[in-house]
């Protein structure tokens, strides 16, 4: 058995993003328990010295391609420097973040290989396979498990004939782990003018790109307050930022709330946000779609506030409160200053 | 548009005579974003059968982009491609009803089971046979699959350049188009040259609504599959009004290869499907009242969630 490939992307600010050292993270144990190497691809600009972020992680060998022209991300160059290190390297799994790079790129690599890839994958496991009409058996397939149907049904994918088996996975989904600071692995520099052609490779220009540096970073927060469309405009929103303040947590939102205009993008929890599993979740004025739901139904404690005693939500929630948020928040500030230390 | 028709005719020899096509991929998907309770059976799970089927909302905003570079010019044509069973000829009236000229419906039995891999391989020789093409522009995802793949991997097939996350269309001329992009913490505004494939996200424009005259005109509009199932003879007005045909291609008219189609063309299998059932927790009911309030509050700081 080949070895498993993540890819990594770069940031603005030079690091590796949050999402693929948490795919490192996933992919070292899943090298552990098929005793193969985790490899990563990176392709950048200014990488000289990226090797210090990813060998931490467990990498045995990285996959360096180091050209002006390879930052910002764009399709192709990308697509043709993965493939053409994929066909030589034939991984038996890849994996992308499913980010707006990865859901580019991932298909795009995927159809030039003809091999399968599952998006969005909220687990990935290892297992065996018999196929029901020939009775053939598989051994230690890549299990890709997602939600499908809008979040109503979860599947569990396979490809047990193509290889690389791949998948795209969304940031917060996998834990991300340092195995030791002290690992050093193979570096591994690309020969980029063997895969690219620049008459056909760098035709798309950008022109401009306004990216801001991540302000809100509610993914590892421990307390998450969340609001939704029944908080009701942005001023009441400010009701949880203060409870926020006052029990040390982050604010987040629902994505009817960030559609509102309530709160920003960055605070949107759910499947197009963030993922949280934090050890309490206070859901304010949220319906609880199931969409919302996958993104926190993984909370150790669950508190729902909420004017409608049927609101989806209440079903998940270890305490539900029926009432109106701007009447319970601030009596919750209250009772806690009272009765903290 | 009498006029434009007009200076078309009289300038024929300084215009280019190909028209500024346009192939708009579209999907019919059942409505997973509203689950309501006559969807739910008893046991908690989704009966996908009762959904209401409707035009996948980021293929409308694809379509509202198409019909935008149509106002913009005058030699655009907005071809609809779509891919599914006999009914998802619904789809082609929608898009005709709003502004687009044509449409094609790819159905066969035999491209049943197929992932977005086989799904991709027949669009893009569809896409193939409507060359030459300028754009080729699809919604970002179908609120089914929720994969997003099916347009970068037709891009991949049909060899062209692919713009995903579109949100604006910036300018756009035979050669080149200028799209701005939607990123998780920003925007990027790209240029690529034509033909090239765009991917549209829910944030851009939305699709324009039916247009009564075109509703009127084409209302009638059918594949040969809907007019077999009719009771009633459309043979006299099909005969004096061919643009109410609605042209249905099989695995035949696409030359396809049949093993890259269906269960045998798609790598990836279904291994498990679990309905995802609403249990009911064991869960405390409080009231608003101060007592209540203080009562959780006290219990969360002796369990040492919070303070």
């Amino acid at each position: 058995m080949n070895n498993i490939f993540v890819y990594c992307e770069v940031t603005e600010e030079g690091t590796i993003a949050d999402v693929s050292l948490e795919l490192l993270s996933k992919g070292r144990k899943l090298a552990n328990e098929l005793n193969i190497k985790l490899e990563a691809v990176v392709i950048g600009d200014q990488i000289t010295e990226i090797e210090s972020q990813l060998f931490p992680y467990g990498v045995d060998v990285i996959h360096k391609a180091q050209d002006s022209r390879l930052f910002p991300y764009t399709t192709l160059p990308h697509a043709a420097i993965v493939t053409n290190l994929f066909k030589e390297a034939q991984p038996e799994i890849a994996l992308f973040g499913a980010t707006s790079i990865g859901r580019d790129l991932a298909p795009r690599v995927a159809s030039a290989l003809k091999c399968g890839l599952t998006a969005d994958c909220t687990s990935l496991e290892i297992g065996d396979h018999t196929e029901n009409k020939t009775q053939k058996t598989y051994k230690n397939l890549l299990y890709q498990i997602r939600p499908a149907f809008g979040g109503n049904i979860i599947a569990t994918i396979i490809n047990p004939d193509t290889r690389p088996q791949m998948a795209t996975v969304r940031e917060g989904v996998m834990k991300q782990e340092i195995v030791s600071k002290s690992i050093k692995g193979e570096v591994n520099v690309l020969d980029i003018d063997k895969y690219l052609s620049n008459e056909t490779d760098f035709v798309i220009e950008i022109i401009e790109r306004h990216v801001e540096q991540q302000k809100v970073n509610i993914k590892g927060a421990q307390i998450i307050i969340a609001g939704g469309y029944g908080v009701g405009s942005k001023e009441n929103f400010n009701l949880l930022f203060n409870l926020a303040e006052v029990i040390g947590g982050e604010v987040g939102a629902s994505r009817a709330a960030v559609d509102a205009g309530y709160v920003e993008h960055a605070r949107q929890i759910g499947q197009t946000g963030v993922t949280v599993r934090p050890k309490l979740y206070i859901a304010c004025g949220i319906s609880g779609a199931v969409q919302h739901r996958a993104g926190m139904d993984q909370s150790a404690k669950i508190i729902s506030i909420n004017s409608d005693p049927k609101a989806p939500i209440n079903k998940i929630a270890d305490y539900t409160i029926i009432g109106s948020v701007s009447d319970i928040i601030p009596k919750m500030i209250k009772y806690y200053k009272a009765n903290s230390k | 548009m009498y006029i434009c028709k007009l200076f078309n005719k009289q300038n024929k020899s300084i215009f280019d005579t190909m028209s500024f096509r346009i192939v708009v991929l579209a999907k019919q998907v059942p409505d997973t974003r509203n689950v309501g309770k006559d969807a739910m059976k008893a046991d908690g799970t989704v009966n996908r059968a009762a959904l209401p089927a409707i035009y996948n909302p980021e293929d409308l905003n694809a379509l509202e982009m198409a019909l935008r570079i149509k106002k913009m010019r005058n030699d655009v044509e907005v071809i609809i491609l779509t891919m599914g069973p006999p009914r998802a000829a619904e789809i082609i009236r929608e898009s005709i009803y709003r502004g687009a000229d044509k449409g094609y419906l790819i159905t066969d039995r035999k491209f049943a089971g197929s992932d977005t891999l086989a799904t991709s391989y027949a669009i893009s020789l569809a896409v193939k046979k409507l060359a030459p093409y300028h754009l080729v522009i699809s919604g970002r995802q179908a609120i089914d699959g929720d994969t997003a793949q099916v347009g970068p991997q037709a891009a991949e097939k049909l060899g062209i350049p692919q713009i995903t996350y579109a949100e604006e269309l910036i300018s756009v001329d035979e050669n080149h188009i200028v799209i701005k992009r939607r990123l998780e913490r920003g925007i990027e505004v790209v240029k690529s040259p034509l033909p090239a494939l765009l991917t549209v996200h829910s944030s851009a424009p939305d699709c324009r609504p039916r247009n009564a005259k075109l509703l009127m005109k084409y209302k009638h509009a059918r594949t040969v599959t809907e007019l077999q199932e009719e009771t009633r003879d459309y043979t006299e007005l099909y005969t004096k009004r061919p643009y109410l045909q609605i042209e249905e291609w099989t695995v035949a008219d696409l030359d396809a290869d049949v093993e890259m189609l269906g269960l045998s063309g798609s790598p990836t299998k279904v291994k498990k499907i679990e309905n995802v059932v609403l249990q009911q927790k064991d869960s405390v009911n409080l009231t608003d009242s101060d007592k209540d309030v203080e009562s959780l509050i006290k219990e969360l700081l002796a369990t040492h969630i919070i303070g």
